[in-house]
């Protein structure tokens, strides 16, 4: 078991060093601190300005290693700062980066976890239900609902909801967040109510699916014939044997709680990671997007790391070695 | 040759590949009776694919020349495709409600003799016109995007699958790496270094989904390669390719089929993110939703452009998604569900 944790904790550690070098592949390789200057400063800067800007943001050194650089170096020096968590300065503000990151780690949980916990909690008996039902009018409506569900591109849920619930209905608020817990939820409610509309058919699918798959097998038959209820059968045997391939799915989500949501913050103007990446991209902040990527590897393969080690705790058949 | 000669041999090559490919499918009876059942069960899903498959045809097909009428002075210099000529002269000068004769423009009404079904948007130009151009432009992101990524990854899952031992161990590694990125967020480095043309745009897309159809090809790889058939093959002196080409590879075609179907759906849906953050692909639907998105909030409402882009996104979704379904269930019972 021991011996298993470390290997698997080996061979992560080696995926997190594989994801460092592409970053520096694509961040100092393709595009040089040069580039990245120009892009600050802008195009018509004397030279001089832009060996200063990089030896400001500590870009001043050969790329690779060589001759009298062999430690003294971007690679290494690439290296040693994100696995040090020396994340710097940003490239466009000059902010510390690590101090951005612990702003926005809060707003973004305020959102990613209730959206989490409520899309399961609608999701897995909304499945259980269709795959209750199977090969009736209820499943194939539920099937065909959550295809439409899943056609609609996010953009469109977001645009729709803002106008007609925050600008005719006036229910909630178009965009804002403030930190306050009297007020915090008028302002998540319409950006939780997207994510779970986005989600759902995706969800719903999957896990019919695996309840599918699952009350096809013998044991099930054999429940059935012995004169179990159907309740029960998918509460007791379908239900607790789909938690192998759903925890895949949840487990996996976890980490990524962390990192925000991309769209649904920056559209409902909520200060967490995912709107600081956005800022991040539209203005060409390389610094904090190659952090952004690293920060959501890591949490991405401790994720996977959780997820292996709970196939034990949920079935004993799995043996850990 | 002028660019237009060329973007026209391109069409005619897919045309003829396209011809090839059914030509040799229609000789097995696995893919006759797939299409029949497919053709049996989601016939008017596969009838609007082919729709918008035929507009984006007749927007590819492009020549320069024969434009000459009125003041539209660009037009002779510049190739128009088909779908250009048919609303050759539709535009105005700047919004216009659907079916209304009337615009927008400075103080007072303007009115136009156009009928647009649609309307037309800030600068005039006719909705129907754009919402139909966004097909091709939606087809080529799904297309190209598909036509890198799946021989990469049938090519590295394959050989990672059926050589195994050292080349699955780096194929496997480079996958569990590309794999632990936050899909998104690789998406848009690779755009923003590599730049915003289209190419550029789909061969990120690539980049970022070849793994997982890579996994899935491994594995089947691997199972298909204990086999008795593939043994005999062996014993009876068939070369490694030879096995690959003639005993694997036709083994792993309707998973080939089965993930482009359901990549694409995909592709559209994040280039149409990608629209948003302004790193888009040019005519798309997704740029035109991002343009319209202020536009709810003008006074009187400017819906049509917004509604038009989303529902013809909408609709080629949802016939692919469709299609995808019906023929996941067809063609593979299991191997696929794993991946969704």
């Amino acid at each position: 078991m021991l011996n298993y944790v470390l290997r698997r904790i080996g061979y992560g550690i080696f995926v997190v060093l594989g994801v460092l070098l592409l970053l520096f592949i694509l961040f100092f390789a393709v595009t040089t601190p040069e580039d990245v200057a120009r892009k600050a400063l802008g195009e018509r800067v004397p030279v001089a300005v832009i060996e200063q800007w990089k030896v400001n943001h500590g870009y001043d050194k050969p790329l690779l290693p060589g001759p009298g650089a062999w430690r003294d170096n971007m690679l290494v020096e690439h290296y040693r700062r994100m696995l040090t968590f020396d994340f710097g300065r940003s490239d466009a503000d000059d902010v510390p980066i690590s101090e951005r990151i612990k702003s926005g780690i809060g707003p973004s949980l305020a959102l990613t976890l209730p959206l989490f916990i409520l899309s399961l909690v609608v999701a897995l008996p909304l499945s259980l239900l269709v795959a209750f039902f199977r090969e009736t009018y209820i499943d194939r409506t539920g099937v065909v609902l959550a295809v439409l569900a899943m056609s609609v591109s996010i953009l469109l849920y977001i645009i729709g909801a803002q106008y007609i619930i925050g600008r005719v209905l006036h229910w909630f608020p178009i965009s804002g967040f403030d930190a306050d817990p009297r007020v915090i939820l008028r302002f998540l409610a319409l950006p939780i109510l997207v994510g779970l509309c986005a989600g759902i058919g995706g969800d719903l699918r999957f896990y019919r699916t695996v309840f599918l798959e699952e009350s096809n097998t013998d044991y099930v038959r054999t429940a059935r014939a012995k004169g179990c209820g159907e309740a029960r059968i998918m509460s007791r045997h379908v239900f607790r044997n789909s938690l192998i391939p759903l925890l895949t799915r949840v487990v996996l989500a976890i980490p990524f709680l962390f990192m925000g949501s991309l769209l649904l913050e920056s559209f409902f103007g909520i200060p967490g990671l995912g709107a600081i990446t956005v800022d991040a991209i539209q203005g060409n902040d390389f610094s904090v997007l190659r952090t952004m990527v690293y920060i959501g590897s890591l949490l991405f393969v401790g994720g996977q790391i959780l997820t292996d080690l709970s196939y034990g705790l949920v079935d004993p058949r799995v043996r850990l070695e | 040759m002028a660019d237009w000669v060329w973007s026209n041999v391109v069409v005619a090559l897919l045309l003829m590949g396209t011809g090839g490919v059914v030509f040799y499918a229609r000789r097995s009876r696995m893919w006759t009776e797939t299409f029949s059942d497919l053709w049996r069960r989601r016939r008017f899903a596969v009838l609007v694919i082919g729709f918008y498959v035929l507009v984006a045809l007749l927007d590819s097909v492009a020549w320069v020349g024969g434009m000459d009428q009125g003041e539209d002075t660009v037009a002779r210099y510049e190739a128009q495709s088909i779908l250009d000529r048919l609303f050759a002269g539709s535009q105005e000068r700047s919004y216009s409600a659907p079916f209304a004769d009337v615009e927008f423009y400075g103080g007072a009404p303007l009115t136009h003799p156009g009928a647009h079904i649609l309307g037309t948007d800030l600068i005039g130009r006719d909705v129907l016109y754009l919402s139909l151009k966004g097909a091709r432009v939606a087809l080529l992101i799904g297309g190209l995007t598909s036509l890198l990524a799946i021989p990469l990854a049938l090519l590295f899952g394959i050989s990672a699958g059926y050589f195994g031992g050292r080349i699955d161990d780096v194929v496997f590694f480079v996958m569990s790496t590309l794999a632990s990125m936050p899909g998104l967020l690789l998406l848009i480095a690779l755009i923003m270094v590599l730049g915003k043309s289209t190419v550029a745009v789909c061969f990120a897309l690539a980049i970022t989904g070849w793994v997982g159809f890579c996994r899935v090809v491994r594995g089947e790889t691997f199972k298909l390669r204990e086999l008795e058939y593939v043994s005999a093959a062996r014993a009876l002196g068939v070369s490694e390719f030879g096995i690959i080409v003639r005993h694997i590879l036709p083994n792993l075609m309707h998973l080939v089929i089965i993930t482009f179907v359901l990549m694409f759906s995909g592709l559209v849906l994040s280039e149409a993110i990608l629209s948003w953050l302004g790193i888009g692909v040019d005519g798309s639907w997704g740029q035109m939703i991002d343009q319209a998105r202020n536009e709810l909030s003008r006074d009187p409402i400017v819906w049509w452009n917004i509604v038009s882009a989303g529902l013809a996104l909408f609709g080629l979704i949802l016939a692919v998604n469709f299609v995808g379904d019906a023929l996941r269930d067809t063609l593979d019972p299991r191997t696929l569900r794993e991946t969704e």
